[in-house]
């Protein structure tokens, strides 16, 4: 039983007690005299490696950290020092970031954006970090993203491809370098005209979320315009592992092309069920079925085994380019682990060299500095050719590869062979592209956190 | 004093002051030193700690009382943290409005699953809360995309409408605040080679706590939370005396529910995100495991509880093998390879290891929770007292 024995004095008390209380956040609202968020101050800058250490991306973080840790060691003057050598840009020395050594830290994303929201946090608040990098599903891309603008910390993201990350999400703190569904779209129709021409009815399987969204607009917009047909596309459900149900209807449906917007087991999942059901052995419309997967990666060929064999996709890098860049990052990476670095490694290698030697341009760590100097920044020597950062959403703009399952595959490591290079000019929009968001997508403006 | 007994008002007091001093408990290692790694002190966690806390408390009002035990209930955090959010999106940026629809919106699903849910108790009513909230997490991900934003969730924009705030101004962004005040606001004082963080959203996530956890004290201590503690221990024999017991399980269930919605309300006013994981199934089973660790029934049994989860998650799981090298080099070279390659598997992204084995222990050993095994300790020192004293025994 309750007693209620409000007294004067009581509620006096408690009143006092309670004010005080609110009052308190109040007095402690003064912010720290640094110049800008989390600036290095003693011999050390601290690096944030945010990634997928458990769930499904699981692989992929534990590749993408192997190439941190890499980097790390190139830029404090260890190993062979990689694709420094090759890089175009000579302000690296070295002797870590603007004289001072590089220091990381590491955390798990889960693939959840709250997970990866709360690593990214201890990595600033705790930690000191003045640079977050990492994740491999755009989700936690878009998240970290908008955390570090809040915050004031330089973002560098690691294995994302959605068009939103640099599109309607875009922000000034955020930079990617790997490519996005609209470049996977743009480079491919190109190489589907002219091996399955351009008189094909395509049919659709999206993972449900908005990256196959973006995949799926991105592929049917650059197929439709050079005359293919959509005739269907449809939905999966992102936790599903057996796709028979919706592999039936493709051979009823009149489509003579498949395509696969999906990622990870999914589409390893969906591949496998798709080759079984003998879909590239049957002959639709007087022509051949074929089966296209949008973006590729040596984990899922791996998983889909002989499956991927002539299937035809697109991927940011592949271990057997032979331009300097990729020799010099293959041969120490191949060195310090035994096996050739996946495109989730070579892409956030790269983006650990480019903010270091964005500091170095720019003469400091803070991120509008940083920002600055990555803005419009020509660059070559890193494995895919001249390369621009374009200044108006912070998305790279570079050769996209147009990659096909090896017929004979020599390893488990040499499993796509490259058909072509598509130049980066063909694979440029406009930064108010529809896809990207619009006139709408705007990147805010620089936060140093100060 | 405040209506409670003399009893609860001392544990009220102890809350109260762990809270508000948590910046100092918290942070008991000096910065740079090597035990600087085991510093929760930073104003994240401490956020979660609290947040997580209410998530418990509200949880243990339906699980610790009435015996019922919801596997949904991290559907009703994602509802009050995505009405929060539209509501910082379209009228305001203040934290109060969002946490009040929260509430609501939080209160009126869960008035709506309790109504379905309760027409079963036991395991088929754990299955059909399992089955709601998994649905809601498919909706969000996929099917609601334009009202979630789907697997990338929703943040605040510069172009949102916020009709009440005035337009922003050069390059600021729109920010969650308490009239003015930016969540994100903190003061660092430091003494010697201490470094404690006073962050605004903290003490605003404190004061919250502590007023829900007042709540729960006065609702564990009234007569509706003595018929609630009467279905736990036998539902029949209370129906048969001609007692309705529904009305008291859907009130505890909305009551609980909104507390979830208030700590989803929260989340978002401490971090202006949301993401449909937050209502993924391993979220709901993740307050069962805070509530029970902590203890199901008791008062602090849950924070502790919650405190625990999110200190290993956040700190264990940061620990990786550089750092043990660092710890263990001054052993000889074999032995330390040795020694961190035993404890490898239990750091980083072991964690989920790590809290396996102590839940593990925790509930053959210690049936009760921590609370328990603090009552032991204490027990331990104070043999002279009659047992039945000293020891708060949970709900039946």
């Amino acid at each position: 039983m309750s007693k209620s024995n409000f007294t004067r004095r009581g509620v006096l008390k408690s009143g006092a007690v309670a004010g005080a209380g609110v009052a308190l956040p109040t007095i402690f609202t003064a912010s720290s005299a640094a110049a800008y968020m989390n600036e290095p101050t003693g011999g050390s800058v601290t690096l944030g490696f945010n990634v997928p250490q458990t769930g499904p991306y699981a692989d992929e973080g534990a590749d993408e950290l192997r190439a941190y840790k890499l980097a790390v060691e190139h830029l404090n003057g260890g190993g062979d020092g990689g694709m420094m050598n090759t890089f175009s840009s000579k302000a690296l020395q070295g002797n870590g970031i603007l004289g001072k050594k590089v220091e990381y830290v590491t955390g798990d994303t889960q693939t959840k954006s709250d997970a990866a929201r709360a690593s990214a946090k201890s990595m600033i608040e705790k930690d000191g970090a003045v640079m977050i990098t990492g994740g491999s599903s755009s989700g936690v891309a878009v998240a970290v993203q908008a955390l570090c603008q809040e915050a004031g910390i330089i973002f560098m993201a690691g294995l994302t491809h959605s068009n939103d990350t640099t599109g309607k999400d875009r922000k000034a703190n955020g930079f990617r370098h790997f490519f996005n569904s609209y470049m996977s779209g743009a480079a491919l129709a190109p190489v589907l005209e002219k091996m399955y021409g351009n008189d094909r009815k395509a049919y659709h399987l999206t993972a449900d979320y908005n990256w196959g969204y973006t995949t799926e607009e991105a592929v049917k917009s650059s197929t439709e315009a050079m005359g293919w047909e959509t005739v269907n596309a449809v939905k999966t459900p992102l936790t599903q592992t057996d796709f028979s149900s919706y592999i039936a209807p493709v051979l009823q449906s009149g489509a003579d092309v498949l395509v696969l917007n999906h990622y990870g087991g999914n589409m390893v999942n969906s591949l496998t069920n798709a080759v079984q059901f003998g879909l590239r052995d049957k002959e639709v419309n007087g022509k051949n079925f074929e089966i296209v997967v949008p973006l590729y990666s040596r984990l899922m060929a791996k998983g889909a085994g002989a499956n991927v064999k002539g299937i035809f996709g697109s991927t940011n890098w592949h271990w057997s380019l032979t331009d300097e860049g990729s020799k010099a990052f293959v041969r120490s990476f191949g060195e310090k682990y035994g096996f050739p670095p996946s495109q989730a490694a070579h892409t956030t290698y790269v983006q650990t060299l480019l903010y270091a030697d964005a500091c170095e341009r720019a003469g400091t760590h803070n991120p509008c500095g940083v920002a600055e100097a990555l803005e419009g920044f020509e660059f070559d020597g890193l494995g895919n050719g001249p390369t621009l950062y374009r200044a108006e959403d912070h998305q790279c703009f570079k050769d996209v590869l147009v990659v096909k399952g090896k017929e004979n595959p020599t390893s488990e490591f040499d499993l796509l062979e490259i058909v072509e290079v598509t130049p980066a000019e063909q694979v440029t929009y406009a930064p108010d592209h529809p896809q990207m968001g619009g006139a709408d997508a705007s990147l805010g403006t620089c936060n140093d956190g100060a | 004093m405040l209506g409670l007994a003399k009893k609860d008002f001392t544990l009220l007091a102890v809350v109260v002051g762990l809270t508000l001093l948590a910046p100092f408990i918290l942070n008991p290692f000096p910065e740079g030193s090597g035990m600087a790694q085991f510093n929760a002190g930073y104003p994240d966690l401490m956020q979660r700690f609290v947040i997580f806390g209410i998530f418990a408390i509200g949880f243990n009002i339906l699980f610790g009382l009435t015996g019922y035990l919801s596997f949904g209930h991290a559907a009703f955090l994602g509802v009050g943290s995505y009405a929060a959010i539209w509501m910082m999106k379209l009228v305001t940026t203040n934290v109060i409005p969002a946490m009040i629809l929260a509430i609501i919106v939080a209160g009126a699903f869960a008035l709506l699953v309790g109504f379905i849910t309760l027409r079963r108790s036991g395991i088929y009513f754990s299955i059909l809360t399992l089955a709601f909230a998994q649905m809601s997490y498919a909706l969000a991900y996929s099917v609601l995309t334009p009202i979630t934003g789907g697997e990338t969730g929703l943040q605040l924009k510069l172009n949102d409408p916020r009709i009440l705030d005035s337009a922003l101004v050069g390059g600021d962004q729109a920010r969650a605040n308490l009239f003015g005040v930016n969540m994100s606001s903190s003061y660092e004082m430091s003494v010697g080679g201490w470094l404690f963080t006073f962050n605004a959203g903290y003490y605003i996530a404190a004061i919250v706590m502590i007023l829900a956890f007042y709540m729960a004290i006065r609702i564990f201590r009234s007569p509706f939370g003595l018929m609630l503690r009467a279905v736990k221990s036998n539902q029949q024999r209370m129906n048969f005396t001609g007692l309705n017991s529904r009305p008291y399980t859907l009130a505890a269930f909305v009551i609980s529910g909104m507390y979830a919605g208030l700590a989803g309300g929260l989340m978002v006013a401490m971090d202006t995100q949301v993401g449909p994981e937050r209502m993924f199934w391993t979220a709901s089973g993740e307050v069962v495991l805070m509530t029970i660790l902590g203890g199901a029934g008791t008062l602090i049994g849950p924070v502790l509880g919650a405190g625990m989860i999110k200190y290993m998650e956040n700190i264990i799981s940061k620990i990786n093998s550089t750092i043990l090298h660092q710890w263990f080099a001054w052993m000889p070279d074999g032995l330390e390879d040795f020694v961190v390659a035993v404890i490898y598997p239990f750091i980083g992204k072991g964690w989920h290891l790590t809290l396996g084995i102590i839940f593990m222990l925790v509930v053959i050993f210690l049936p009760g929770g921590l609370v328990e095994g603090g009552q032991r300790i204490a027990g331990l020192f104070r043999r002279k007292k009659t047992a039945d004293e000293t020891s708060t025994t949970p709900a039946e």
